[in-house]
């Protein structure tokens, strides 16, 4: 009874999916599909582009100018995410170990800077490095310093900032394993005999391993992206992938090369994601949100 | 077992850390000093010269108009799309679901080129139309996967109750589900209109060049240097962002414990 009752308004109800599939396959797939076939065609002498078949935007890539790009940028990816772990993982860890009520409050204060634009945090970090700014101020009050460090536009600022803004992910992965982690078992390992050490390596750290590899992915693959912090900190100094991209699409109007390039970083952007997902076994993201 | 001192240290200077940025520009935003190396007096003043601004003004209408269509096209398509999709069971469900989430999950400037390259090639002209279309893709899974979140905690004989009873399809969805997924779609639009009023990166790609954004300005800005009037006006929009996500946040837990109590009822 109950069947026939539903069937008429659950036929008709999947129409209301019909724009979401309409807008994604024209606003998401195709331009994305069109990204895929503009890397395959050759640049316009002037402007624009010929469709002309092919693969000499992806030999471009192997030159070694920009070779050395995809190097920096995942030297530099590297070292964030070392800083990150250092500096995320512990706090993840410490935090899942706070009294329930403080856990709230830590979890808001490490969440708010995560919606706040990237672009007004990184301008506090201007205040601070620039040339006689605070950061300089402080060091020479101290009399650790003589001279200004002009810390702005530097590679250490550009690392700085990108740790800045990819902690939260860290924090935020190691948190959500340790905090269901059975801390029983480290008191039975204790217990045991095992030093705290021991008991730390073999007990916690296994137990909070997918949630340090989901802060892994989802540090390292945003921090090749990541292009205007390298601009706004870096000056034009630091040439990550992101800024090269930008440089061939705004100003030297080589779409397809520029194509070509989002086509690699898309394709290790992905390897990283699908890493993640096998690893840690979650399909959506509602997690994060 | 002794406790330790050392977590709560460390948690507290690395949250001091993250925060001490933030906190200079606001400083930095009340101070008289128009280099704003050293500290001459409190001052207003900034504030008062963005208001007169009126490259600004512009600015700040072209973000809210940007801001809030998005998140209305986001809310419609993605509350119907997460409605529908419940009564779909085929393979191009998940591909579409896992489509619809690529725009927040590849980088971003690959995501603005991709639109702008796009653009070109349908001969759509770059402007607030395509600020707009750009703006909703990365809105709607905000949407999407809070409506969805919200639907699959429903308590579906809520709905077949309802039905049993003789009310139509659009009395249904008026009086029983609408009022259930309220909160998740509120609190997914306030989260996509504060994400549309942050982005730069997207905006940059798919503007024309008389429609300039709010934090397109200040990034213009930026790579000039420090200003007090950037200090005040990121102020301002650090204060925006941050009361939107606070009831956005309030919204959710809202539902939640409403949620919670409706089920105890039953």
């Amino acid at each position: 009874m109950k069947r026939a009752k539903r069937g008429a308004f659950r036929e008709k109800r999947w129409i209301l999916a019909l724009p979401m599939y309409g807008f994604t396959i024209v606003f998401v797939a195709c331009p994305l599909i069109y990204l895929f076939v503009l890397s395959f065609q050759t640049r316009a002498d002037i402007w624009g582009v010929i469709p002309e078949a092919t693969l000499e935007n992806y030999r471009d890539i192997l030159e070694p100018v920009y070779i050395k790009t995809f190097v920096t940028s995942i030297q530099m990816a590297l070292l964030v995410t070392g800083c990150v772990i250092l500096a995320g993982y512990p706090f993840g860890y410490f935090m899942a170990k706070l009294p329930p009520r403080w856990k709230k409050n830590v979890m808001m204060l490490v969440m708010i800077p995560f919606w706040i634009s990237a672009l007004i945090r990184m301008y506090g970090w201007i205040i601070i490095f620039r040339a006689n700014g605070i950061l300089d101020r402080v060091l020479m009050a101290l009399h650790l310093i003589d001279k200004p460090l002009k810390l702005l536009y530097t590679y250490p600022a550009v690392v700085v900032g990108m740790v800045y803004v990819l902690l939260p992910f860290m924090i935020y992965s190691v948190y959500s394993s340790a905090e269901k982690m059975d801390w029983t078992l480290v008191e039975a390992a204790r217990d045991l005999g095992a030093s705290k050490v021991q008991a730390f390596w073999t007990v916690t750290f296994r137990l909070t391993l997918p949630g340090l590899l989901s802060g892994i992915i989802l540090t390292f693959i945003p921090s090749m992206g990541l292009f205007f912090v390298a601009d706004i900190l870096g000056g034009n100094k630091i040439l990550l992938i992101g800024n090269l991209i930008q440089e061939q699409l705004m100003k030297s109007r080589n779409w397809p090369f520029a194509a070509a390039l989002s086509v690699v970083l898309l394709i290790l952007t992905s390897a990283f994601l699908w890493l993640y997902q096998t690893v840690t076994r979650v399909r959506d993201l509602e997690g994060l949100l | 077992m002794k406790k330790s001192k050392i977590p709560s240290i460390y948690i507290t200077i690395l949250l001091i850390l993250m925060y001490l940025p933030m906190v200079f520009i606001m400083v930095y935003s009340l101070n008289e000093n128009k280099l704003s190396t050293s500290w001459t007096g409190f001052s207003l003043k900034w504030y008062k010269m963005l208001w007169e601004d009126e490259n600004l003004l512009e600015g700040l209408k072209n973000s809210l108009i940007l801001g809030g269509l998005s998140c209305l096209g986001a809310a419609v398509i993605g509350t119907a799309g997460a409605l529908g999709m419940q009564k779909i069971q085929n393979r191009s469900k998940r591909v579409v679901e896992y489509l619809s989430t690529l725009p927040i999950m590849v980088p971003e400037i690959i995501l603005g080129m991709v639109f702008m390259t796009f653009f070109s090639l349908i001969g759509l002209k770059l402007g607030m139309l395509t600020l707009v279309i750009a703006h909703t893709a990365f809105c709607v899974p905000y949407l999407f996967l809070q409506v969805k979140a919200r639907l699959v905690g429903m308590d579906p004989s809520l709905e077949e109750a309802a039905r049993d009873l003789g009310a139509g399809p659009f009395r249904v969805f008026w009086d029983i589900t609408l009022p259930l997924i309220a909160p998740a779609i509120c609190s997914g639009a306030i989260l996509a209109f504060a994400m549309s009023l942050d982005d730069v990166v997207i905006s940059i790609f798919v503007t024309g060049a008389v429609t300039n954004t709010l934090p397109m300005i200040i990034y213009t800005q930026m790579k000039l240097g420090v200003t007090p009037e950037i200090n005040a006006l990121c102020t301002v929009m650090l204060g925006v962002t941050l009361l939107l996500v606070l009831i956005s946040n309030w919204v959710g837990n809202l539902s939640g414990r409403d949620g919670r109590r409706r089920s105890q009822k039953k």
